[in-house]
């Protein structure tokens, strides 16, 4: 991925996931959050990843996001006049910000961009490589994760039936 | 240079057919409906004189898009300007772009040349359908909503709920298909159904997994949201659902985004469970009856029969579900989404379960 079409992505994408906060109406919040991800999706794809940008458009644009505007258009969630109360909130979000950002810029030290360029295999980001992947080196994770959606949605059908 | 013209000239044609395709079946649906429930249907604007009876095409492919398209174009109060003005685009530009994945014929042989016959050959190819299928739900969900009316935010809630009920079972049909023919990729998995089950059979996927085609079916049905399953425009309900504040030309564009629903769906039922291009018995270079003897054909002429074939079965699945439309009575919507969640969604995940288990054994 070259300079140029980083940054043509990279600003549209931070000014769109900016705008999720930003804007009083919460259909347009939910609708930009569907931008982003799809950008993100478009990152992906050039990032070789084809099979995470299929699967992040399914997940999250086609489905999550789409529940998420079934609940605001249900409930008729208006736009936001009232300041929301802030209990050190804005603190808190200071503070992991920060730590979030040297995390960031620590993981950036470690690993040069010419490593990781050289260091593709040749299926990289197909089906096969990440199934594969994904059941023999990182079994045990995938399996709690596998565990966890299942403790979800069991938990969600109890709280329903109550 | 020459690569961009043809994946390029592949693409429109595509493109092209399916806008055609649909404007076809909106023929189809005013004159079928109308033999199956013995009424004469669109007789007017008879332009080349009066044959047995007037075939009405120039009525529905003239006369009506004419109006649709010079209506005047009405933004209601208190409505959401730019998402109304978005919404058919949203619904329906996603949809457009489905159909190059699907393989519409095998190699088309030009100068030496070997051209595959699918716009885009994509690794991912299955899940590519479904991820611009499930982002065409926000056209229903943003029609709904920006109209600022009651009957459309209704018909919103019910097409985003009901689409993404339908698109569990949708891809739980698709994984039992995947599972048999071992790719995602739509081109693989048409060749591998012309081989032949003890030589006789043609090994298409109806013949591995029925119950995922009768699934895909319903789901896909559903998914384009037409009877039984229109609950998000139910006419008796709800004037005309989440495209009830719209007219002239965005209202045409909900209702072609409808009919090349139906097309993607006649198209992936007649790739994933039909065979395809594939015609029985035809192989690159001519026929190989079972019973012996076989019959030589120019590459050209096989090319020529299997994008028939193609698109035989798919106009014959896009008259299938017409006719389901023209039959059947619509569900109540508690009766949809518990028929979704209690019955196909179990079934689907038993076809997984049982495919897998069988590949297990015998493989």
């Amino acid at each position: 991925m070259d300079f140029v079409t980083f940054f043509a992505l990279a600003i549209p994408l931070v000014v769109i996931a900016i705008m999720v906060i930003a804007h009083p109406s919460p259909v347009y919040s939910a609708l930009f959050l569907v931008l982003t991800l799809f950008l993100l999706a478009v990152y992906f794809l050039f990032l070789d990843a084809h099979v995470v940008a299929a699967l992040q458009i399914i997940v999250y644009a086609g489905a999550i996001m789409v529940l998420f505007l079934f609940v605001i258009m249900l409930l008729n969630l208006q736009s936001d006049t009232q300041p929301t109360p802030r209990h050190g909130l804005g603190r808190a979000a200071i503070i992991g910000g920060v730590i979030l950002v040297a995390e960031l810029g620590l993981l950036l030290q470690r690993s040069s961009s010419e490593q990781a360029e050289s260091s593709l295999p040749e299926n990289f980001g197909t089906v096969e490589a990440l199934g594969s992947q994904l059941f023999t080196t990182y079994l045990l994770p995938f399996e709690i994760t596998g565990i966890l959606l299942l403790v979800a949605v069991v938990g969600a059908v109890v709280l329903a039936k109550r | 240079m020459i690569d961009f013209l043809i994946t390029f000239s592949l693409t429109l044609l595509v493109v092209l057919m399916v806008l055609n395709l649909g404007g076809l079946l909106l023929w189809v649906e005013r004159k079928g409906s109308a033999v199956l429930q013995d009424r004469i249907g669109a007789n007017r604007a008879a332009v080349f004189g009066k044959l047995p009876f007037n075939l009405g095409i120039v009525n529905t492919l003239v006369a009506d898009p004419i109006k649709l398209f010079t209506k005047e174009d009405f933004v209601p109060a208190g409505a959401d300007k730019l998402l109304h003005t978005l919404a058919p685009a949203i619904g329906l530009v996603p949809l457009l772009v489905t159909f190059i994945v699907i393989p519409f014929g095998d190699v088309l042989i030009i100068g030496g040349r070997e051209i595959s016959l699918q716009a885009a050959n994509l690794n991912i190819g299955i899940l590519y359908v479904l991820a611009m299928v499930s982002l065409s739900v926000y056209g229903v969900v943003l029609g709904g909503w920006a109209s600022n009316n009651r009957w459309a935010l209704l018909g919103g809630i019910r097409g985003s709920a009901q689409m993404i009920s339908y698109e569990i079972p949708l891809g739980l049909a698709l994984i039992g298909v995947v599972l048999t023919f071992g790719s995602l990729d739509l081109q693989e998995i048409t060749r591998a159904q012309g081989a032949l089950i003890g030589g006789w059979i043609p090994a298409w996927g109806i013949v591995y997994q029925p119950v995922a085609f009768l699934i895909f079916l319903a789901a896909g049905i559903a998914e384009s949201k037409r009877i039984p399953f229109d609950l998000p425009e139910a006419e008796s309900e709800l004037i005309a659902g989440y495209f009830t504040e719209y007219s002239g030309a965005k209202q045409a564009m909900f209702m072609l985004g409808d009919f090349v629903e139906a097309i993607i769906v006649a198209g992936l039922i007649t790739t994933l469970f039909f065979g395809g291009w594939q015609v029985p018995f035809l192989l690159r270079d001519g026929f190989h009856f079972p019973w012996g003897g076989s019959l030589a054909l120019p590459s050209l002429l096989v090319t020529l029969l299997q994008v028939g074939s193609f698109t035989l079965k798919v106009l014959f699945f896009c008259w299938l579900q017409i006719m389901i439309r023209w039959t059947l009575p619509r569900f109540r919507y508690d009766q949809l989404i518990s028929l979704g969640w209690k019955i196909i969604l179990p079934l689907a995940l038993a076809n997984v379960m049982l495919t897998a288990l069988i590949i297990l054994l015998f493989e």
